[in-house]
């Protein structure tokens, strides 16, 4: 795959090079660990410093500060402390962090080693999904290799601080990449998402002690925050969008894939119609999910005016909003895990909001009354609108369901699953409407889970 | 308990100011100010899990200054409150100093209308033939936040129905709102975690373990905790509407821990005992045993009729001869840590009416415990017995003494009473030689000896009290009529009578504590109506000495 002009490669800078491969001595000869070396030489008050002054946002949806979500730490209670890698990456529509464990394993394996000395963790583990065998596997290898050359295990590089990197693979829930979620799968329990309050990670994560749980990307990020400097680093991308951002681009577009931009630096409609290649021909964009499939959807042809946060008026087209992390929340979206996915003419709207329903009636854990009630709700009507039965009270039905649930829940799956069927609705109630007036065409052939 | 006390802070729910211990969450907070935060599963004693929804309210507190620290004033110069963007779960929150609580605005209308259309939405709706129908919270919280009409026109889920968790408990996974409050207690509280989940979202399915079983002896307070009617008693299902059964405050005789219960009867019929709460005894926990032993009421080893000498009479003649021959020479007795305090200290006036210089015999009856709410000691009221002045020493397992001094022609006259003497180490030869009078409540291998048989009531037939082992003194009320029988009260009082010259004895449970009131220093101002439902302590030092068989168990830990 080569790189577009308007990409900017951090992360996947070597990843797609002929010729790289994922073991240690590649890595080696392309300056690999040598950010290990210069972190370790520094305080690790010091390197959770660079990361702060970085501005570096968790890449997994939530866009959190990492430096502030390191700072959370309770570091009081002396009880020890755990760094976990959210690589649980299952959001529909996002196969980024894919593309770094399978091209590039050791840039984790050195971004998690430095975080974990910063934090001072006294153990740390990549949670793998289960779909991601081989990823798991190379991992596995990557962990090897640097243990061998004393970059992971006891006393790093002669350092004194020792710490061990666990590779814990997931059993295909969606669940558990919320992360106490994550912390209760890896103590072996079902993943039952915490209350928090109390049961905040930094305070009371993994077996009840102070946890920092942070994405693929986000962990990567901070290799080349050690390697430019907090302060240099967060001259990439726009202030308080720091750094490049990796966007999987799906759906309708000429050329769907992975693409490392910097943030704030292009528009979706950059990605979508130039580095995407545009939609396919005759067809007209009829809806941009900007972040994922839980982001509110966004119609095609749609303004929007605003201010921003600090003040900036802005009038975009769909094809304007910048690629970072504020502009699509501005759009009353989100950026999410930075999966996006076009969605042409072609297809009915109703058939798109059934097929993300019955992922979240599906992956909802069902310990919590609104999610898991609601989300097969949900399902129901909208695969019963999908079979020729759709109602003019639907539209109406559907909307209020998801208001019964989005603030509801003890986790943010109440807020994924209700989220698409707000919007959807919102957004294109007419096509809803529509529907219960042609109850004669039955859906397709769209497999549903 | 004065900790408490003085950490109390001021909260305002629904702008009414009320004073609340610090900490406390504000489901309880609430139930102190007489409001009610509507919840499915939070239970006071488990783990709180967040889970039903059904408690949210709008929370908001005394704004500060991030930055200062200084409190944020609105335009009147009052400390603004800074309401959370979102509702959040009351159980989960605990009070704070000035801390704002909307429990009946619009959003927490929405927020109950939402979360009870959700949990009706699979449940099956089948109330007239459900067991828990009149004692269920969402049929309850149905009529009191429900929409009243449903908006489903999809097919509810399917799930099993029947199955059978455990030897005691029923499980119907249709009915279940999947609460999680059964997995809480065994997990948490037997710490025999045999209940779990299967699948995902609705579909969610409570089960045991494969090859486990729901068999501990504390199965059955899974389907008290149920708020619906997915778990019911294999015992109690389909024999009675709750709406019709009696309840009355009883003591579980299963032990010395004394677990306060309630019996329900209707028309004089028993048909189930559930706890009742009490924090210094048993939370909200009871045994399986225990439950079980309303049974002993209608057994067929009941014993209804008095006798002399194995022919029927009346009570009044039996109760004569019984009195004649304990005046006719030498007497021992043979009394019983099951009595009730009050029972044990008319004995005791008998036993000193009758001038006898051999001390009361008491059996020791004596099991394992299971560290929790059975005691070793299998009786009710050993202590009743110490303070009544019926026995100084511990109980004995043989009456080994008692039979040589028969053999030796030192008694004539043996009463016991709710003890079978042959089970307690005495020969049969041994009873045939004594004029032997047994009163108890069901025959034993010695009654068919008797010289003289005297019918007793069992605990749910009487009133009374009883002491446990931690010296606490709770009170038993009558829950089923007995027919043809005296109370045992009645019958001591008239053979006491018989056999001293006093005028008037004691006839009923609050004269005798009117007596003991004045004769028994740890009774003290003490009468039967004084007791609350959470029991007294009674001051038992003088009795520090005794080894008291008893382990440590909830809420007691035996002396060093």
């Amino acid at each position: 795959m080569t790189m577009h002009q308007k990409e900017h490669r951090v992360i996947l800078k070597h990843a797609d090079e002929p010729g790289y491969t994922p073991d240690i001595e590649c890595y080696l000869k392309h300056g690999g660990y040598a950010n290990l070396k210069k972190a370790f030489a520094m305080k690790p008050e010091e390197v959770c410093k660079e990361v702060e002054l970085s501005g570096i946002r968790g890449r997994g949806g939530a866009g959190f500060p990492a430096g502030m979500k390191w700072k959370f730490l309770d570091r009081k209670s002396g009880k020890p402390i755990y760094l976990i890698c959210n690589a649980d990456e299952s959001e529909p529509g996002t196969f980024k962090d894919r593309q770094i464990i399978h091209k590039d394993p050791h840039q984790l394996v050195e971004g998690m080693m430095i975080s974990a000395y910063a934090i001072q963790a006294k153990l740390a583990f990549i949670y793998i999904r289960e779909e991601m065998p081989y990823g798991a596997k190379l991992l596995q290898k990557a962990i090897e290799e640097a243990r061998a050359k004393n970059f992971l295990g006891d006393n790093i590089l002669g350092s004194g601080y020792s710490c061990e990197l666990i590779v814990h693979r997931g059993a295909a829930a969606y669940i558990c990449g919320e992360e106490t979620g994550l912390i209760e799968s890896i103590e072996g329990k079902r993943a039952y998402p915490r209350i928090k309050p109390p049961y905040f990670p930094a305070a009371l994560g993994l077996y009840q002690c102070p946890t920092i749980v942070n994405n693929v990307e986000t962990l990567c990020h901070v290799v080349h925050v050690v390697e430019n400097g907090g302060e240099a680093y967060s001259k990439l991308g726009t202030p308080g969008n720091s750094g490049t951002r990796i966007w999987s681009l799906s759906g309708h577009v000429q050329n769907p894939g992975y693409y490392e931009i910097e943030c704030g630096k292009a528009t979706y409609g950059d990605l979508i119609y130039d580095i995407g290649g545009g939609l396919r021909p005759g067809r007209k964009l009829q809806a941009l999910i900007p972040g994922g499939s839980s982001s509110k959807v966004i119609r095609g042809g749609e303004r929007f005016q605003g201010k921003l946060r600090d003040g900036t008026p802005f009038d975009w087209g769909v094809e304007d909003i910048p690629l970072d992390f504020d502009s699509p929340m501005a759009v009353g979206s989100m950026s999410g895990s930075g999966a996006v996915v076009v969605i042409d003419d072609s297809v009915d709207i109703v058939e798109v909001l059934a097929n993300i329903n019955a992922f979240y009636a599906h992956e909802s854990c069902g310990q919590c009354t609104p999610c898991r009630e609601g989300s097969l709700w949900m399902k129901k009507i909208t695969t019963r609108m999908c079979k020729g039965d759709a109602r003019p009270g639907d539209a109406d039905l559907l909307a209020s369901i998801g208001d019964q649930i989005a603030g509801r829940t003890i986790c943010a799956h109440g807020e994924a699953c209700a989220w698409p069927t707000q919007s959807f609705i919102a957004k294109f109630k007419d096509k809803f409407l529509e529907k219960a007036q042609r109850n004669g065409e039955r859906m397709g052939d769209i497999p549903l889970i | 308990m004065s900790d408490a006390k003085d950490n109390l802070i001021s909260i305002f729910i629904d702008d009414v100011e009320v004073k609340v211990p610090a900490g406390i969450n504000l489901v309880d907070a609430a139930e102190m100010a007489g409001k009610e935060i509507p919840h499915f599963c939070y239970h006071k004693h488990l783990p709180v899990s967040g889970n039903c929804r059904m408690c949210l309210v709008e929370v908001g507190t005394p704004g500060r200054d991030r930055a200062t620290g200084e409190p944020i004033l609105d335009e009147n110069g009052v400390q603004k409150i800074m309401w959370m963007p979102k509702p959040i779960i009351a159980c989960a929150t605990n009070a704070s100093p000035g801390m704002h609580v909307r429990t009946q605005s619009n959003i927490i209308k929405h927020c109950r209308e939402g979360i009870m259309e959700f949990l009706l939405l699979n449940h099956p709706l089948d109330c007239p033939i459900c067991d828990q129908a009149g004692e269920c919270r969402l049929q309850e919280f149905a009529t009191d936040y429900g929409r009243g009409y449903s908006r489903c026109a999809e097919d509810k889920n399917v799930k099993p129905k029947r199955t059978k968790l455990g030897p005691r408990v029923i499980l119907d996974d249709e009915r279940c709102i999947l609460c999680s409050r059964c997995v809480r207690f065994c997990s948490d509280v037997m710490n025999d975690g045999v209940l779990g989940f299967t699948e995902r979202g609705s579909y969610s399915t409570l089960t045991c373990f494969p090859g486990r079983e729901l068999d501990n002896n504390y199965s059955l307070n899974t389907v008290d905790l149920c708020p619906v009617g997915a778990l019911t008693s294999t015992d109690f299902r389909f024999k009675m509407r709750s709406w019709f059964l009696k309840e009355t405050k009883s003591i579980c005789t299963e032990s010395s821990v004394g677990v306060n219960t309630v019996v329900n009867s209707r028309e004089g019929v028993i048909y189930r005992i559930k706890p009742r709460e009490n924090v210094e005894v048993n939370d909200s926990w009871m045994s399986d045993s225990g439950r079980l032993l309303y049974k002993q009421v209608a057994m067929e080893s009941r014993m209804s009729d008095y006798t002399i000498e194995g022919k029927p009479v009346t009570p009044d003649e039996a109760l004569q001869e019984a009195a004649r021959l304990l005046s006719s020479g030498k007497s021992a007795f043979i009394g019983s840590a099951n009595s009730s305090v009050e029972e044990q200290w008319m004995l005791a006036q008998i036993i000193k009416k009758t001038g006898d210089s051999v001390p009361c015999w008491l059996v020791a009856h004596v099991g394992e415990g299971d560290g929790f709410l059975i005691s070793e000691d299998r009786t009710p009221n050993f202590r009743g017995a110490l303070l009544t002045g019926l026995t100084d020493k511990m109980p004995e397992d043989k009456l080994s003494a008692l039979g040589a001094a028969i053999d030796a022609g030192e008694i004539d006259t043996l009463f016991s009473y709710n003890e079978c003497p042959i089970a307690a180490g005495l020969s049969v030869e041994q009873i045939k030689k004594v004029k032997f009078i047994y009163m108890g409540t069901h025959h034993c291998d010695a009654s068919q000896y008797a010289a003289v048989e005297l019918p007793g009531l069992t605990v749910f037939e009487k009133k009374g009290t009883f002491i446990n082992q931690q010296f606490r003194l709770q009170r038993f009320e009558q829950a089923v009529p007995s027919e043809g029988t005296l109370n045992d009260i009645k019958s001591l009082s008239a053979v006491l009578a018989a056999v001293s010259s006093a005028k008037s004895v004691p006839e009923c449970v609050d004269s005798i504590w009117q007596a003991m009131s004045q004769s028994i220093a740890p009774f003290k101002d003490i009468s039967f109506n004084s007791i609350s439902d959470n029991g007294v302590l009674v001051d038992g030092s003088a009795f520090e000495h005794l080894p008291f068989v008893e382990g440590k168990s909830l809420h007691y830990e035996p002396k060093a």
